[in-house]
């Protein structure tokens, strides 16, 4: 059975490659774009370490600013 | 009512939606494979290399309906200047891209066996590659030029013109003596495919819209940290 789901009658390198690059532009594509989040996110948090207490105060007033550093939080 | 809409808001709903949408994704393309690998018929004809179609046929599904919203956001954003229609449409490239090349690459993959060659110059493989070509530009603009207001404009030419390349996509097979075969799958009209292969090709359309959506949101997420980069900066 698991012979025959994998030659389908002498299809299946046509197939399983299809499906096999697919999978594989999804797999690229995703970490690609995660590093490109996280590094974004790495920036932010390092940016906002830097800032002086009066700055961050007013940084940290911002909604999407705390919610960007709790997401952050867990990297 | 205006404050759902608010980028705060947004981004509060856009930041956690990856980890679910992930999860049901991964739960509806295993069941979309075991469909599409197992339990759905070979073709009385094409014997098992029917089974292409399911990856083959959602990703140029996707990638012309990302294009076709890219090229109606670009032309909100050129018209009424709104700088959210422009993130959203730049945050949609990536995965309209990579759905456009597993298109091309499978298509490709499903001729050899089926029409005897990798490739034929016929117009919906060559209007497909006219496709990628102007998503890779449209991409590519947002690399290239700085300015802000000029990386819009030029960004939402791009997408407009590639527009037009939308309908001869689709009615390329109609209007032309082609290769590639006629729509099976019709919304208006009688649908000539089966219901054992149109339902794993509906699960297989639904798990790679979600993959298309969980690579916008991740996208959009990235690129609003990285406006409040820039506002950190200025500070």
């Amino acid at each position: 059975m698991i012979n025959e789901l994998i030659s389908m009658d002498g299809y299946g390198s046509y197939v399983w490659s299809a499906f096999f690059f697919t999978l594989l532009s999804f797999t690229f594509l995703y970490f690609v774009i995660k590093l490109q989040l996280t590094k974004e996110q790495i920036r932010f948090v390092s940016k906002f370490g830097s800032l002086t207490k009066e700055k961050a105060r007013v940084a940290r007033s911002q909604n999407i600013n705390k919610e960007i550093l709790s997401n952050t939080s867990k990297i | 009512m205006y404050k759902y809409f608010s980028i705060n808001k947004i981004f509060s709903i856009t930041s956690k939606a990856p980890k679910y949408i992930l999860f049901i994704f991964i739960i509806v393309l295993s069941i979309g494979l075991t469909e599409a690998l197992y339990l759905s018929p070979e073709d009385y004809k094409q014997s098992h290399s029917v089974r292409i179609m399911y990856v083959h046929v959602p990703s140029a599904w996707i990638s012309l309906g990302i294009f076709s919203i890219i090229a109606f956001l670009s032309f909100g954003s050129f018209i009424f200047k709104n700088r959210n229609f422009s993130i959203i449409s730049k945050s949609l490239a990536p995965s309209g891209f990579a759905f456009n090349i597993v298109a091309l690459v499978t298509g490709s993959i499903w001729g050899k066996p089926t029409w005897g060659t990798w490739w034929a110059w016929d117009a919906r493989i060559t209007s497909m590659l006219i496709l990628a070509l102007f998503y890779g530009m449209y991409i590519l603009a947002w690399r290239v030029y700085e300015d802000k207001e000029q990386v819009i404009k030029i960004t939402s030419i791009i997408a407009i013109v590639g527009a037009i390349n939308i309908p001869i996509i689709k009615f390329s097979v109609d209007w032309w003596n082609t290769l590639h075969q006629t729509a099976s799958v019709n919304v208006l009209s009688n649908t000539s495919i089966h219901t054992s292969m149109l339902i794993p090709l509906g699960i297989m359309t639904a798990a790679f819209a979600l993959f298309a959506l969980l690579i916008f949101l991740m996208k959009y997420n990235t690129e609003l940290i990285k406006i409040k980069n820039k506002g950190l900066d200025r500070l």
